[in-house]
């Protein structure tokens, strides 16, 4: 017997239910304030106090890179101001086995994974040496191409599921990468494969200068994860207690064999996209700057803290000074390295040099000892 | 002895490698229970379960990416490309990303990745299906690129390919699948890669050849014969790296030398191998080097073909004005 329609499907409809469900969620308002206890990831005393503190540091790292860039002492610089609750909350709710396939601005989450801060500083400068990741340290580089990773973090995820690993692959782009083929190759083989990965997107509301309503007519990019039959979850990409539950909750579940999620970070970016030149005046204006300060994800975890008797000026003064201690004897380490030469990369070409390389490698040697 | 065709010396590789090492994966686009489309996994998902033999989503670039994670996780993934004129949508994952595994770890991570794939003319695909695209690849420093020419090589060089720790594009002509069959042992044997192979010995003309090509140049050396003329027929198998030795030390004794390839002449890489004899062997040359290939369009599917891909008789003509230059 034909299946009977008690009524005709109807496609608007649908869709605007599926885009409402979708709502921002939130654990801390921009006050500090718990508004949804129910939620509160109730991480312990110690460490609410280390994620402040990792955030900070940061915010001081992504202050010294730009200060260092413009004195010519770095190279490639994205800015990570804005992004701390998306990038280190996310990082904080990771253990030392997951693999991270960061993007360009991911440097922080890679830092906090154990990559030395000077070879941080190597990468940013083109130092081959600086991608040289110390052994154990489950993480790749960060990607240049927009959304490379996240195909590639469905291979590292189901290369884990094979060798039964309790791990997962997580993987960071911006709004701009999720309109990329690999984003939506990257979600949908993992959904297929029900691969253990944890895809975040870190919507900072303007690829380079593109605005986000640009991108895509989706009201979310989380909702996205709807048609690869996967969970999304649209979250404050300011509040370092959302973004921690959420990737807590995906890992849990990755680990527990059901499959990927995908996370959107509703967040903001202080800074222009790198430091090589571009102008974010000419494409937002300073009320926007300022309405996103006001949501500041420092700003707020510091009240709360405060109102727990977690946190002082003091600490957080003590943790600036460290950081800026840290960062000036990593970049004079980093200023020890060798000098990168042409013969270095023709050395990592290959695993045996073929006839061509090795040719080139005799006289770029003569050239080099002249 | 088995008389195999080159699908089935391809099937016997994997097998063999499936066997030899539990990290080797063999996945992509109906490669499972259909054995592929040309049927080059034929039976391996059921002899090696589907955690090892897998169908993947129909997306070239996902594929590409998920080697590349495969390979970070210590596997040693050999995906297929259903058909190599899809390689556009990978061109990033290979040539952007698998190429420069080395060089983006500091040397510290590499990409055991094998790339299979069909191409090659004149079995009337449909477009985009027969194009020769191996100078692409041949010009993405980090690769290396193969190019077996019957069942036995195939075997060999497959085996060696999926062993080698660099991404290795394997490219298969489809004329060549099952146009013949050779003794292949059952054993497992290598042929190196970047070693070119005399196919047919000569003292007045060397030819240069890869691929389909190799046979219609036999042809030609054949037909050449009967005029008293005796042609070198050098089969590259690999054309990137090249194997220089092989090239230089037939010119030098023969004087005179042609390239043959069935890519347009500004695709494949003929015009790499006529410099690579200019730069090295030019006061050995009694006649310009010159070059049969197909014509700068794109592939003339189905219609013009015949006419399009070189043949024997190509070969010969160009072949006699080398010769009397």
């Amino acid at each position: 017997m034909a299946a009977k329609k008690s009524q005709q499907f109807d496609p608007v409809k649908t869709l605007n239910e599926i885009e409402e469900k979708f709502e921002m969620f939130q654990i801390l308002n921009e006050e500090g304030e718990i508004v949804n206890e129910e939620a509160n990831p109730n991480l312990s005393d110690e460490d609410l106090q280390e994620l402040m503190r990792r955030m900070v540091y940061t915010r001081i790292l992504d202050q010294r890179s730009i200060s260092l860039n413009r004195q010519g002492r770095l190279g490639f610089y994205a800015p990570t101001a804005g992004q701390e609750a998306s990038q280190i909350a996310s990082h904080f709710a990771l253990k030392k086995e997951d693999f991270i396939l960061p993007g360009y601005r991911d440097v922080p989450q890679l830092i906090w994974h154990g990559w030395p801060l000077e070879q941080a500083f190597l990468f940013s400068r083109g130092h081959f040496m600086g991608n040289q990741m110390p052994e154990g340290l489950n993480v790749l580089p960060p990607q240049i191409i927009i959304g490379a990773q996240y195909i590639q973090a469905t291979g590292v995820a189901l290369g884990m599921q094979k060798r039964k690993k309790e791990a997962v692959a997580i993987t960071y782009t911006g709004e701009g990468g999720s309109s990329q083929g690999d984003f939506y190759e990257g979600i949908n083989f993992a959904g297929s494969f029900r691969a253990p990965a944890i895809f975040i997107v870190q919507n900072n509301q303007y690829a380079i200068s593109t605005p986000r309503e640009v991108q895509t007519a989706a009201k979310t990019v989380a909702q996205k994860a709807v048609a690869a039959g996967i969970p999304g979850i649209f979250v404050d990409g300011m509040d370092p207690l959302a973004v921690y539950a959420v990737t807590r909750d995906a890992r849990e579940r990755a680990i527990k064999g059901e499959g990927p999620t995908l996370i959107e970070t509703f967040c903001y970016r202080y800074g222009p996209h790198t430091m090589a030149g571009d102008d974010p005046t000419r494409y937002r204006t300073s009320d926007i700057d300022s309405e996103w300060e006001k949501k500041d994800p420092l700003v707020r975890f510091r009240k709360y803290l405060e109102s727990k008797n977690l946190w002082s000026e003091e600490k957080e003064n003590e943790v600036m000074e460290q950081a800026k201690e840290e960062i000036k004897a990593a970049i004079k380490k980093a200023d020890a390295a060798p000098k990168q030469k042409v013969t270095d990369l023709l050395g990592i070409m290959y695993e045996e040099m073929p006839f061509n390389v090795k040719e080139q490698m005799d006289i770029y040697k003569a050239k080099e000892s002249k | 002895m088995a008389q195999l065709t080159m699908i089935q010396a391809i099937t016997e590789a994997l097998k063999t490698e499936l066997k030899n090492d539990e990290n080797v994966l063999v996945f992509g686009e109906d490669v499972g229970n259909n054995g592929g489309v040309f049927r080059a996994t034929e039976g391996l998902q059921k002899e090696f379960g589907e955690d090892r033999v897998f169908d993947t989503p129909l997306a070239e670039s996902g594929i590409g990416g998920l080697a590349i994670g495969l390979a970070l996780q210590g596997y040693r993934p050999v995906p297929e490309i259903q058909f190599f004129g899809f390689v556009f949508e990978v061109m990033d994952s290979i040539s952007g990303q698998m190429a420069r595994m080395r060089y983006r770890s500091g040397g510290s991570q590499h990409a055991p990745v094998t790339i299979r794939s069909p191409f090659g003319g004149g079995v009337h695909t449909p477009e985009m299906h027969a194009d020769s695209l191996e100078g692409l690849m041949a010009a993405s420093p980090g690769l290396k690129v193969v190019i077996p020419s019957n069942p036995y090589d195939a075997k060999g060089l497959l085996l060696s390919a999926i062993r080698d720790n660099d991404p290795v594009i394997f490219l298969e002509h489809m004329k060549l699948y099952r146009s013949f069959r050779q003794e292949v042992p059952e054993e497992e044997y290598t042929i190196p890669l970047g070693k070119a192979d005399v196919k047919r010995e000569g003292k007045d003309l060397s030819i240069i050849t890869y691929g389909a090509m190799v046979q219609e140049s036999i042809k030609a050396a054949e037909e050449l014969e009967k005029e008293n003329y005796s042609v070198e027929v050098i089969d590259l198998r690999t054309i990137q790296p090249l194997d220089i030795e092989t090239i230089i030390a037939s010119v030098e004794k023969t004087g005179r030398a042609m390239v043959v390839q069935e890519a347009q002449k500004q695709a494949g890489i003929a015009a790499n191998v006529v410099a690579e004899i200019t730069d090295r062997a030019i006061l050995s040359l009694d006649a310009p080097v010159l070059r049969v290939t197909a014509p700068d369009t794109v592939f003339a599917f189905s219609q013009a073909e015949e006419v399009w891909l070189p043949n024997a008789k190509d070969i010969v003509e160009t072949a006699k004005k080398v010769l009397t230059f």
